[in-house]
């Protein structure tokens, strides 16, 4: 009988590649192929750098100025260029509206692609198998199970980013909001509704 | 290829765990540290030599051990792609690396997601362009509103095809420049740019009966992937 090494604290599964990651950054860093500075240098840029703020002043501006939100929808790489965002290129950004009628929502279901320059690193859910594999299948469902109950008269676009195009979602913007400044507006715009998997109307 | 990776359409995956720790909004970058060594250590390759395009990444991780694709999470599977590059690029070897992760608290049988092979495909040329649009001088052979069948045909390496969208018929929703070949740039058979077209597909096409009737699927697809329905070209 082969001994169950999950069992061993400190151990689980989730730990292998941890202690791999350590190992090759070690050697890596012995060689001198690797400095040991950068890891804290990558963590403070994507955590302080770039984000999902990027996208909410697309969406806030958008929403301000109908004619930006024209240039925006009609070609997303031309549109943001002018902001110089930093967090990693997008050869080709397409930005979808959702209405009363339309629904839309991001995947990449063969890896984890994610438009990086607006809306920063992906969050675990994106990732994992579960999502990737049922928003192509049964989106309704699955948004239901993520809080947004879309009645079936809606319909729903899933975008499966499949080469280097990157999508990123133009929410519908609360009618609460409606006279709010830009910067105010941008703060009520969350990740997940520039994914697709949120509404910020409360439906 | 077949691949343990490509998910789309696959049950029993179960729900989608969305909060991993505070709201949703605070999700820090990384929610450990050898995450952020791993996305750091995923510029070696590039840097040193060893790898020259994103394709050839996302090939090296899609053919990693197929449970530790399932079990290791992303950025698991970000370092089974950076290992193999490694090791087929001969900067180190397996048992190298798995030595010292035996010093650093590791087990001799602790899964390894990187799966090197012995005889790796060649560097290939690419051009150190920014983008992967690239200029060709023939025309699209598809143009907006054509209706397309997608090729039932399963490479055994790299590809962007989904397997839930082989063989399914769709329209064409916009037509792109020609982009860079990912099913021969990721094997070092040159850059080969072809049109790209973002292809919409309905529920009731790829799921049948089960699929929602108010569904539509778009997928970014290359020209070979794509045939004319007879008579509507």
């Amino acid at each position: 009988m082969s001994k169950d090494h999950s069992d061993k604290p400190g151990h689980d599964r989730e730990k292998r590649p941890a202690i791999r990651a350590e190992a090759l950054e070690s050697l890596l860093i012995e060689k001198g192929l690797l400095s040991a500075d950068r890891v804290d240098e990558m963590i403070a840029f994507y955590n302080e750098r770039t984000g999902p703020m990027n996208g909410a002043k697309l969406v806030a501006r958008a929403w301000c100025d109908p004619d930006f939100k024209a240039r925006l929808l009609a070609d997303g790489s031309a549109a943001i260029a002018e902001y110089n965002f930093e967090g990693g290129q997008v050869d080709k950004l397409v930005v979808v509206e959702n209405t009363d009628k339309v629904h839309n929502a991001v995947v990449c279901t063969l890896c984890s692609c994610y438009p990086w320059a607006v809306l920063g690193l992906p969050p675990r859910w994106y990732k994992d198998p579960a999502y990737r594999s049922r928003i192509v299948r049964e989106p309704r469902t699955v948004l239901t199970e993520m809080g947004l109950d879309l009645t079936d008269d809606v319909e729903i676009r899933i975008w499966d980013s499949s080469a280097e195009v990157r999508y990123m979602v133009l929410p519908q913007q609360p009618p609460s909001s409606i006279g709010l400044a830009e910067e105010a507006l941008a703060r009520l715009v969350t990740r997940d509704s520039m994914i697709g998997v949120e509404r910020l109307d409360g439906t | 290829m077949d691949g343990i990776h490509d998910l789309g359409g696959k049950h029993g995956h179960g729900k989608v765990a969305r909060d991993a720790g505070g709201t949703p909004a605070d999700e820090p970058a990384f929610h450990e540290r050898w995450e952020a060594k791993v996305f750091t250590m995923s510029r070696v390759p590039g840097a040193i030599g060893v790898n020259n395009n994103t394709d050839r990444f996302r090939h090296a991780v899609e053919r990693m051990d197929p449970v530790a694709y399932l079990t290791h999470t992303y950025y698991g599977r970000w370092l089974a792609g950076i290992e193999t590059l490694l090791v087929e690029g001969g900067i180190f070897e397996t048992e190298e690396i798995t030595r010292r992760a035996i010093e650093l608290g590791g087990e001799f049988h602790d899964l390894v997601g990187a799966r090197p092979k012995a005889h790796p495909d060649p560097l290939g040329e690419v051009l150190a362009a920014p983008s992967a649009a690239r200029d060709v001088t023939r025309p699209p052979r598809f143009s907006v509103d054509d209706r397309i069948v997608t090729v039932p045909d399963v490479k055994p390496g790299h590809t962007r095809l989904p397997a839930y969208a082989r063989g399914k018929p769709g329209r064409i929703h916009v037509c792109h420049a020609a982009w860079v070949y990912p099913d021969t740039n990721a094997h070092g058979r040159g850059e080969n740019p072809q049109y790209l077209y973002t292809v919409e597909f309905t529920g009731r096409a790829l799921w049948g009966k089960e699929g929602d009737p108010a569904l539509k699927v778009y997928l970014d697809l290359f020209e070979p992937y794509l045939e004319s329905v007879s008579g509507a070209e």
